[in-house]
């Protein structure tokens, strides 16, 4: 079988995501950095994981991992070699490429057994096919990509150390902060998102939208206009420079759909949206739309939801 | 310090935008303008300039009607602009692009690379990081803030859930969100005086390229389709049911 190589960052819903597909493809050796990664790549089907120690990498960017992965891809010589799509994913992917001469795809949405990578592009609107015509297959996989299945095993664990080269201490990480994630589950993994626009009109009845979301457990979204306009923090901002997300319910309130919106909420499963211009572009991506005023249909909606559970 | 501005041209992302009957982006059917990140960064370099001096270059691989996006640049403000033009080139993917942009950073003198996020029509992303692994620059990517020293450079590398602060010896490559300013517009002074800065242009000969185009490209693209649209759903216009309606589309949905 081909050997897949998976570079696991942490055992969050994306990873397991990229080790569901990655076994649907051959044999998965896992690299993992910690052991809550390592106990993931064992939950999610992986034969062989490569537990790599490499103490003060955290220390750093990208560099040391970066290292340690051209090391394991140029000595595993793997058919396939898959990390998330995130911006560590994306970053690691381009050092091993330009380290092992080979090619490298991003956002890479299904791949099949024969090497066949399916692609969005322009924000959705178009659906790419491609193949590596040379070398091995090196791709960042999109979040949800495939719903993530558990096949748990008991992987060989091989152990790596390394240790961090001079050269890789070039960019420090001086400081992570995090912020506080809230009650809320995270926009990119939540069943549910809410979101609004320029058309909530102001931080305050942005309490609004998040009432809608917490009535439905879902996570809170804001399109661009709304985060530039202080309404809510940039972190929330869906969309082509924010976050993609693909939950099972998407709602637009006060959001008009331009493409660059659309681009990060397309492939949601049911989309609804409020807005009061019947001619707004998010009507007709709409599974259902309420035209009207989001100060009289939400508070409307919330009474009855609450009447309902 | 001297700071070079890569920016691409790239088909408005506002507007539709497709492929050409060679699977690669159309971009001659399309509104082509700087890349929407790439604003980010100009605007970056800019302010980095006036604060502590030395020049700004912009650096470009793309058509001739690329011309267009140097010269919006140079009417932002920056001091002079490389073109590189060439035919071979169409086709290229990420790994050629970037040995073609590394061979032209080996000509120039710089203390920082300035690069926008993501390109706002492949949206890849890693051109900074294929930079970094051909000049031996580091790289500090995502930027929401930038500051330097004239020796060093630190950078808020915004992430989902917060933010990293960042920092490297110059020089350095730097790639930025559009959280991190706002970007100018030219001025009717900054239109005039763009007409006289200079804009070298170069071949691949020029930067000692061999293979590029498709023929030199690690991917294929094999086929490319429209996404089937969204068949479109029930629109209600609310006469003072509308929030009801919306919470019994949402029952029969089971999402509540
Ligand atoms: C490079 C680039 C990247 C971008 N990235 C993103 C991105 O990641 N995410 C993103 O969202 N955008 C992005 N944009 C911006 C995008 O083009 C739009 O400007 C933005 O999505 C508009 O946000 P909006 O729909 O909230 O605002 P608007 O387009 O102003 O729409 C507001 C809507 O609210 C409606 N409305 C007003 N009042 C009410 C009311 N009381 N009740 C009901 N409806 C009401 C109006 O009818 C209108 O349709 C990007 C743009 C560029 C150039
Ligand atoms: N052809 C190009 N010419 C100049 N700069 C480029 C080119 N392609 C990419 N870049 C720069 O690299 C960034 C990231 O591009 P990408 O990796 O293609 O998403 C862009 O925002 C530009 O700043």
């Amino acid at each position: 079988m081909t050997d897949i190589l998976v570079y696991v960052p942490n055992s969050g819903k994306h990873a397991a995501e990229v080790l569901t597909l990655a076994r649907s493809l051959g044999d998965v050796s896992a690299v993992a950095f910690d052991d809550a990664a390592a106990s993931l790549a064992g939950e999610y089907g992986a034969a062989k994981v490569y537990r790599v120690e490499a103490p003060g990498a955290d220390d750093y960017f990208v560099d040391p991992k970066a290292t340690v992965l051209i090391d394991l891809a140029r000595s595993a010589n793997p058919g396939f070699f898959l990390l998330p799509s995130t911006d560590e994913g994306k970053a690691l992917a381009a050092r091993v490429a330009v380290a092992l001469d080979n090619g490298l795809m991003t956002d890479v949405s299904g791949l099949d057994a024969d090497g066949t990578a399916t692609q969005d592009a322009f924000a959705g609107a178009t659906i790419v096919k491609s193949k590596a015509t040379k070398g091995f297959l090196l791709a960042t996989v999109k979040a949800g990509a495939t719903e993530p299945a558990p096949a748990p095993g008991s992987p060989a664990v091989e152990t790596v150390n390394a240790a961090v080269a001079e050269a890789d201490q070039r960019v420090k990480v001086v400081q992570r902060v995090d912020e506080p994630a809230g009650d809320r589950p995270a926009l990119s993994e939540a069943r549910i998102v809410v979101s609004g626009g320029r058309g909530v009109g102001s931080a305050e009845d942005f309490a609004l939208i998040e009432r809608v979301a917490d009535a439905l457990g879902g996570a809170v979204g804001a399109s661009r206009a709304a985060t530039d306009s202080g309404y809510y923090p940039h972190k929330f901002q869906v969309g082509q420079t924010g976050t993609t997300v693909s939950p099972q319910l998407y709602v637009a309130a006060g959001i008009s759909g331009a493409i660059q919106h659309r681009a990060g909420m397309q492939t949601s499963r049911v989309i609804v949206a409020v807005n009061k211009d019947a001619d707004a572009p998010i009507f007709g991506m709409a599974d259902f739309g309420v035209v009207g005023d989001l100060f009289q249909v939400l508070p409307q909606a919330l009474e009855e939801i609450e009447k309902r559970k | 310090m001297n700071i070079v501005v890569l920016v691409k041209q790239v088909p408005d992302s506002g507007l539709a935008r497709q492929l050409d009957a060679q699977l690669r982006v159309d971009r001659n059917g399309a509104n082509n303008v700087m890349g929407e990140l790439d604003e980010y960064a100009v605007e970056a370099a800019l302010q980095l300039k006036e604060a502590h001096g030395g020049e700004v270059t912009v650096l470009t691989l793309g058509p001739g009607q690329a011309t267009e996006t140097v010269r919006k640049t140079l009417a932002m403000g920056a001091d002079k602009a490389v073109h590189i033009e060439d035919d071979a080139v169409g086709g290229s993917d990420a790994l050629t692009t970037s040995a073609i942009l590394a061979a032209a950073l080996g000509r120039l003198e710089w203390d920082l690379v300035i690069a926008g996020a993501e390109s706002t029509d492949s949206n890849m992303g890693v051109m900074p990081q294929l930079l970094a692994a051909r000049t031996g620059a580091p790289a500090l990517t995502g930027a929401r803030k930038i500051e330097t020293d004239g020796s060093t450079v630190t950078v808020e590398h915004q992430r989902a859930n917060g933010y990293d602060v960042l920092s490297a010896a110059l020089p350095a490559i730097v790639s930025v969100w559009d959280t991190i300013n706002t970007p100018r517009y030219p001025s009717l002074k900054g239109i005039m005086a763009a007409k006289r800065k200079p804009v070298e242009s170069l071949t691949l000969a020029d930067l000692g390229i061999e293979a590029a185009g498709p023929a030199a490209a690690w991917n294929e693209v094999v086929d490319a389709a429209a996404r089937p649209p969204r068949t479109a759903g029930q629109i209600v216009t609310d006469e003072g049911q509308g929030g009801t309606a919306l919470a019994e589309f949402l029952a029969a949905e089971k999402f509540i």
